[in-house]
């Protein structure tokens, strides 16, 4: 009995000791052979990730100025669990944020994590409510965009939301190339997600997105600023829009567009009303602030679109510049009469002459002479047809007919600039690429990409230089163009001096009852090597509405000053 | 007088393990809830010095328990069985609610769990059963009327908390394999037991076709089986724990350094404090905590096998089938070797009625070890 119950218990322990050496294999396979996978789920359990905010890139114009950057702006939060003196909290933060005792007291008597108190704080004021050391309250530093010149350009170069991206503009096409990556903070957190102090911390570093250097330049979107506004206000015009490119690259050097809105308050309308407005409507008017006319809009180019006429018609040598026409006034095109500006006619002129004096009749017949299917293909092998692939988001496309819908009427207006729509960005850069020598060029902002610390710089390229006309034919245009200012309808932007050469247009607005008008110049200089093209439509203005009476002059005012500002000299020989 | 006194034995291997266990089972429990503790009471040690007083108390009971002859107290035996019945049908009745279950008894300020008194009373019953029955134990017969004793108190318990019945049908089982002849019918019940924890999964696959377990129970053997798979309903204890347990490594984070104790292990000081403990002692720390419970275990072996008397014998087997059962149990479960089950690792879990009714159970053991004659 006695060594039975011995032998068993023996056996039982023996059984005992079995068991646990099981359960130890079984802990040295958990803790050995898995410990890696479970060790990085707890840690997957316990990191909680903060991310810090990337340094959105700079924008600089050709000269290096800058002009979108960021500024450091302050979060103000409260964590409830840490407050300790809940009161003081209250009071100083109402204080300092200058804001309502009765909505901090809400954040900070909230049970929640963290709530949050303010956004935006400017620094001073973050770093003063730092100073108090307040158990609980958090500053945490944050970018905010901001645009030293505030309204300039703002159509061109854009904003950007609370969370760092585009909204419109340059911020919007190059926003991947600006934004760089968010970094990130790693820290311990307990199982209600409570930061476990003095645990180690993993940080991943936010890398800065990259500077972009653009080909405006601030100085001349100064001056093309100002001469849109002084016009806009003179003839009480809705709008005024003003492109100013380098011809030989396609490189913009400025556009203004006024009225602009102020960039660091983009979600303010720049024009008050008297009615509150609904949510929608607000949103609205908003998107039409933001508009960029020079580009998402469209219109009838009117007489400048001559220059297109006549580069494809001496192209295709259906014309040339002594082949006399006459005007009687009107021209009629199958059953329809088809008027000149001048009632009484221009008589018996050259091609030169009748591009002179914009003379329609002219037009139509050089229209007429190329034939709907030549004209078409000009107007595609010049590329007006597509977009013409500026670097900024939302370009309107062409409104053409179909070569297949086109009859001979509608081959006449188009002869003149009329029956279809254009945007004034496609209308510059198709005039640049014809007096250029006959380059298509692209036109652009973004010249080159640098990474912040300066170290990797990337040019930007654009597609470049299919020939759309003869370097003959481009010499003609600038020639008939020249004498359009020295002598013809454009002779108001002749600048002392200066070889220009121009056109002006007079385009009615749709519906032609409404007696509405835009007036548009294209200017370029010098004429015989051209160095800058500038355009201006002036929409809907009041009184004088002649493009060559309004317009014109306001071009050479801006060539006054950006010539001599580009390094382009007087011509000596023509002062005498 | 003195001299004449027959020289006796004392385990005092076995006293000082068990001080061991509990002063590492305080300073884990402070470990394992401070963090807790501080949140919900503002007080990290609180956990710690309520276990603290009532460990202090059940030791000097323990001491003084063990210069009794243990032989005294078989006359309360029968006393205690029924006493045993009135306390859980009373806990079933007038308990306390803690987490939805009635567990807890009142009585004046304090509150006690039943089920550990049971555990005593029927190791001092059983024990006095099989010793009076002598040989009759190695009967069939005799073996059913320990079981006619046995089964309806486990029943009740089990009803109320069933890793306790589990673990009293356990304790009744070893005494039985100990003090009887037989052995094949008990290796073969434990065989079963074993098959049915590796072939788990064709047999959980079985029993879910035939329908025998009710849907919780199905689902507890699915968290199981896998854990991951179920992490939001109900595999979020177990998974916590092991992951405690993997990121622990071999020698663990350092005392104190656990972060799964913050809050992610639910009651960390509780069943679960050995996955706290593999955290921060790693596998050294969790295999050293084993070897002492083996080292107990071999303690309660020797003095079983050199007890005077079966009276004696039967109590030091029926501590040792308790205590064993309870630690491979609750590594088992937090290991998840078997399916969850809320059993606490003796001296080092929190809770009080626990670590009181284990030092009496200790001070029995040691007064059976104090009754050995040195033979000279």
């Amino acid at each position: 009995m006695r060594t039975g119950h011995r032998r068993k218990t023996a056996v039982l322990c023996a059984l005992l000791c079995l068991c646990m050496a099981g359960l130890m294999g079984r802990l040295a396979y958990l803790m050995i052979a898995r410990a890696d996978y479970y060790s990085a789920r707890a840690q997957e359990l316990h990191q909680r990730e903060r991310t810090i905010k990337a340094a959105r890139g700079r924008i600089l114009d050709a000269n290096g100025v800058v002009i979108a950057a960021n500024r450091t702006v302050c979060t103000i939060s409260v964590i409830y669990s840490q407050v300790t003196d809940r009161e003081r909290v209250i009071q100083v933060l109402s204080e300092e944020l200058e804001m309502d005792e009765a909505a901090v007291r809400s954040r900070v008597e909230k049970r929640s994590l963290r709530e949050i108190v303010r956004t935006n704080v400017d620094k001073e004021t973050g770093d003063r409510i730092r100073e108090y050391r307040l158990d609980g309250v958090k500053v945490d530093e944050d970018y905010r965009r901001y645009y030293p010149y505030g309204e300039l350009a703002s159509k061109v170069l854009g904003f950007t939301g609370s969370d760092n991206q585009g909204i419109i503009g340059l911020e919007v096409q190059y926003d991947s190339v600006l934004k760089g990556k968010n970094g990130t903070i790693l820290t311990m957190a307990d199982a209600v997600g409570v930061e476990i102090e003095n645990t180690f911390e993993d940080r991943i570093e936010p890398e800065a997105g990259n500077d972009l250097f653009v080909s405006l330049d601030v100085n001349i979107q100064k001056y093309a600023q100002q001469a849109a506004e002084e016009t806009m206000e003179r003839k009480g015009a809705k709008k005024v829009s003003i492109i100013i490119m380098n011809p030989q690259n396609g490189e913009l050097l400025a556009m203004a567009n006024v009225p602009e809105f102020d960039l660091n308050d983009p979600f303010t309308l720049n024009m008050e009303f008297a009615t509150t407005l609904t949510a929608s409507q607000k949103q609205e008017l908003l998107n039409q602030m933001w508009r960029n006319p020079a580009i998402n809009d469209t219109y009838e180019p009117g007489s400048t679109f001559k220059i297109v006429t006549a580069a494809a018609a001496l192209e295709a040598g259906v014309v040339s510049l002594n082949d006399t026409f006459s005007c009687p006034g009107y021209r009629i095109v199958e059953d329809r009469k088809i008027r000149c500006h001048k009632v009484g006619g221009h008589g018996t002129e050259t091609f030169l002459q009748g591009a002179m004096n914009s003379c329609n009749p002219v037009f139509i017949d050089v229209g007429q002479r190329l034939g709907v299917e030549r004209y078409c293909r000009y107007f595609e092998q010049f590329g007006l047809k597509g977009k013409t692939g500026i670097d900024l988001p939302g370009e309107a496309s062409t409104i053409m007919h179909r070569t297949e819908d086109m009859g001979l009427v509608e081959l006449a207006t188009v002869s003149f600039g009329q029956s279809f729509q254009i945007t004034p960005i496609q209308l510059i850069t198709t005039a640049a690429s014809i007096v250029n020598g006959g380059k298509r060029v692209t036109p652009h902002f973004g010249v080159t990409v640098a990474s912040a610390d300066g170290m990797n710089v990337r040019k930007l390229d654009y597609p470049q230089g299919a020939s759309i006309v003869s370097e003959e034919t481009s010499a003609l245009m600038r020639q008939i163009l020249e004498q359009v200012v020295a002598e013809g309808s454009g002779k108001k932007a002749a600048l002392e001096g200066y070889r220009i050469g121009g056109k002006t247009a007079t385009s009615e607005k749709l519906p032609r009852s409404m007696k509405k008008y835009i007036s548009s110049f294209i200017g370029f200089a010098p004429a015989d090597n051209p160095q800058v093209i500038a355009l201006i439509t002036i929409d809907e203005p009041q009184g004088i509405y002649y493009g060559g009476t309004i317009a014109a002059p306001v071009i050479a005012d801006v060539f006054r000053n950006i010539l001599p500002y580009l390094g382009i000299e007087r011509n000596q020989l023509d002062v005498d | 007088m003195a001299k004449n006194k027959p020289k006796r034995f004392y385990d005092y291997s076995l006293l000082f393990s068990v001080i061991f266990l509990t002063a590492f089972g305080l300073v884990m429990i402070y470990s394992a809830s401070s963090y807790s503790a501080q949140v919900k009471y503002g007080n990290s040690l609180y956990f710690m010095m309520r276990q603290l007083r009532i460990a202090a108390v059940g030791l000097i009971l323990a001491v003084v328990i063990s210069k009794l002859d243990y032989h005294w107290y078989a006359k309360f035996a029968g006393l205690a069985y029924f006493l045993s019945y009135i306390l859980m049908i009373a806990v079933t009745l007038f308990g306390r609610k803690v987490n939805g279950k009635r567990r807890w008894l009142g009585i004046g300020g304090a509150s006690f769990q039943p089920t550990e008194f049971v555990k005593i009373a029927l190791i001092v019953m059983l024990a006095v059963m099989i010793t009076s029955m002598g040989n009759k134990i190695s009967t069939w017969k005799g073996i059913g009327r320990v079981f006619l004793v046995t089964l309806p108190i486990a029943g009740i318990v089990a009803a109320n908390n069933l890793s306790s019945g589990i673990i009293i049908c356990g304790l009744a089982f070893v005494m039985v394999f100990v003090a009887s002849k037989k052995s094949l019918p008990f290796y073969a019940c434990g065989a079963a037991g074993l098959a049915a924890i590796f072939l788990a999964e064709p047999v959980a696959a079985i029993i879910d076709n035939l329908h025998l377990l009710k849907d919780y129970q199905m689902a507890r053997i699915h968290v199981w089986l896998d854990p991951e798979a179920y992490a939001l309903d109900g595999g979020y204890q177990v998974l916590q724990g092991l992951y405690a347990i993997g990121s622990g490594g071999l020698f663990g984070k350092g005392l104190g350094e656990s972060i799964q104790k913050m809050g992610f292990v639910p009651e960390a000081q509780n069943d679960m404090i050995f996955s706290i403990i593999c955290e921060e002692l790693g596998l050294f720390g969790a295999v050293s905590v084993i070897l002492i419970f083996l080292f107990m275990i071999y303690r309660f072996m020797l003095i079983a096998g050199n007890a005077p008397d079966m009276f004696g014998a039967m109590i030091v087997v029926g501590v040792m089938a308790h205590i064993a059962i309870q630690v491979v149990l609750n590594i088992a479960v937090v290991t998840n070797t078997i399916p969850n089950t809320g059993i606490t690792l003796p001296f080092i879990s929190y809770g009080g009625t626990s670590v009181l009714f284990l030092m009496v159970e200790m001070g029995m053991v040691l007064s059976v070890s104090n009754q050995i004659r040195m033979e000279k």
